[in-house]
């Protein structure tokens, strides 16, 4: 099995200087909504320079990460992001989740983390994500139906939040679940999935740098159509594996059953890593139509993630394992 | 007009736009497959010469349906349209259904009603019938996991169908019969 390199790295030099970068965060913050100036963003990682942790994490993935510097990424509308979502729990139309999430109260909100972890335990929101710097994180955003969004996220890298929960060697995955509340989730009151949702990663997928957790967008907190107030974004998968509103941290010893490989098992993996060369029987996935464009661009293999996270599935057959 | 359509539509208006002019393909379809039974039912025998242009109204959408495909989807690009339909069943479908609608649009003229003879222009269209099934087919198989909308489809085409089955079985299945009873 060989995986598809990605162009050659752009040499560090011409990777934005930080204190451009910094400025350009603040213009963009500035562009406030609009956002429509923010244009050439650092794709794959951005970090605040003020925060240490940030700055080790990203000089551990900028090294790798020059290669996702891609100018032609923009990044799409406050407005795009907030009005085109899939969250079959507020309706299965891309509309539907902007209109019925407003009323989704998300505090007080718990997240319980259980299963092989040393210290089991429900932590509320707000002690959840206190000891964290957020970090900034503009990253593609590839859905399994072949459109792609660029998103800058702000949240915590799962791994430094998994550091703090101290799971136990035998944690091979971790599982993750949305809030089941049919009266707060109107889409839950139809069994279009077998709800709640549930999605997992194998450990060495979610310790990765890239894998984050996002609690805000564009600077503001998450909207609640995007998965508020925490949701996962691992951006070398497809969009499904990104499940919001989660109340549940587990670490288990085996592969966790996941939503929407238990509703079509020959159409979504476990792993739903974005692949241009398998197609799912709906759509193609040679291409995808990056929202706000008319031509259809070439899908990158990992979502243009390769050079970062190929190695975590050296070896596997991906034909097999979508 | 143009920009009151792009601004009611979602961030990707391209797949919206398939999906607005797929669905008014299928409803105006079924609208003039409810023309022949509204008159039955309600001796309203006017509205017999809405049929046609109710059909056309659906062969109209159709045809922007697949031009949107086409044109603003695929770009003309031959080769990769080609593998689309026949990697997709639901795309080979839709192809299918626009190809069982067309020779009804060219032959709804009058003239051609006449060249044709009533009888073999009835027979032809017929096809109707076929274009329905498969038309919701087509949105069934193109729908990633919420079935209910074809399934609506499917019911209110298998009403019509029904419909016409059950009177064509015999003058005790119709209203008319029932009620000089």
């Amino acid at each position: 099995m060989t995986i598809i390199r990605r162009p050659a790295d752009i040499p560090s030099s011409e990777i934005t200087a930080e204190s451009a970068y910094i400025a350009r965060r603040e213009f963009i913050a500035r562009a406030g909504l609009l956002g429509a100036a923010a244009g050439a963003g650092l794709l794959g990682i951005g970090c605040r320079a003020e925060d240490a942790r940030a700055e080790r994490g990203a000089g551990h993935v900028a090294d790798s990460a020059g290669g996702t510097v891609a100018s032609q990424d923009k990044l799409n509308s406050y407005e795009d992001i907030t009005s085109y979502n899939n969250y079959y729990e507020f309706g299965t139309d891309k509309s539907d989740p902007k209109d019925n999430a407003q009323q989704l109260r998300t505090r007080p909100w718990t997240v319980a983390v259980d299963g092989l972890v040393k210290k089991p335990k429900s932590y509320a929101f707000d002690d959840l994500v206190k000891p964290y710097k957020l970090e900034d994180r503009v990253y593609r955003l590839r859905c399994v139906e072949a459109w792609s969004m660029v998103i800058p996220w702000q949240g915590i890298p799962l791994r430094d939040m998994i550091a703090r929960f101290e799971p136990l060697p035998s944690a091979k995955f971790v599982a993750f679940t949305t809030l089941l509340d049919p009266q707060q989730m109107p889409g839950q009151r139809r069994r279009v999935l077998d709800w709640p949702y549930v999605e997992g990663l194998r450990m060495d997928e979610a310790m990765h740098p890239l894998a984050f957790i996002a609690t805000g967008l564009y600077g503001k907190p998450l909207p609640n159509q995007n998965g508020a107030p925490l949701r996962l974004v691992v951006p070398w998968k497809y969009g499904f594996k990104g499940v919001k509103a989660i109340v549940k941290i587990s670490f288990v010893a085996e592969q966790p059953r996941t939503t929407w490989n238990i509703a079509a098992p020959d159409e979504y993996g476990f792993y739903a890593n974005v692949n241009p060369e398998v197609d799912h029987p709906r759509w193609t996935q040679s291409r995808e139509r990056r929202i706000g464009e008319f031509r259809r661009r070439e899908t990158l293999m990992f979502n243009g993630y390769a050079d970062q996270v190929a190695s975590l599935y050296r070896g596997m057959d991906l034909r097999r394992n979508f | 007009m143009l920009t009151a359509w792009r601004s009611s539509l979602g961030a990707d208006q391209i797949r919206d736009t398939e999906i607005r002019t797929g669905l008014w393909t299928l409803r105006f379809l079924a609208i003039s497959l409810a023309v022949t039974p509204a008159r039955q039912l309600t001796g309203l025998g006017t509205l017999a010469r809405y049929r046609r242009t109710f059909g056309l109204f659906s062969f109209f959408y159709a045809c922007v349906h697949l031009l949107t495909w086409t044109w603003a989807d695929t770009n003309f690009d031959l080769p990769f349209m080609w593998k689309e339909i026949v990697k997709h069943k639901y795309i080979l479908v839709g192809m299918l259904t626009f190809l069982l609608l067309l020779p009804l649009a060219i032959t709804s003229t009058k003239g051609s009603i006449r060249r044709l003879g009533g009888q073999r222009w009835n027979r032809l269209h017929r096809l109707v019938y076929a274009a329905a099934v498969t038309g919701t087919i087509h949105y069934l198989w193109a729908v990633k996991k919420d079935t209910f909308f074809p399934v609506v489809y499917f019911v209110v085409f298998a009403l019509l169908l029904g419909y016409r089955v059950a009177r064509s079985r015999g003058p005790a299945w119709s209203l008319r019969s029932r009620t000089a009873a």
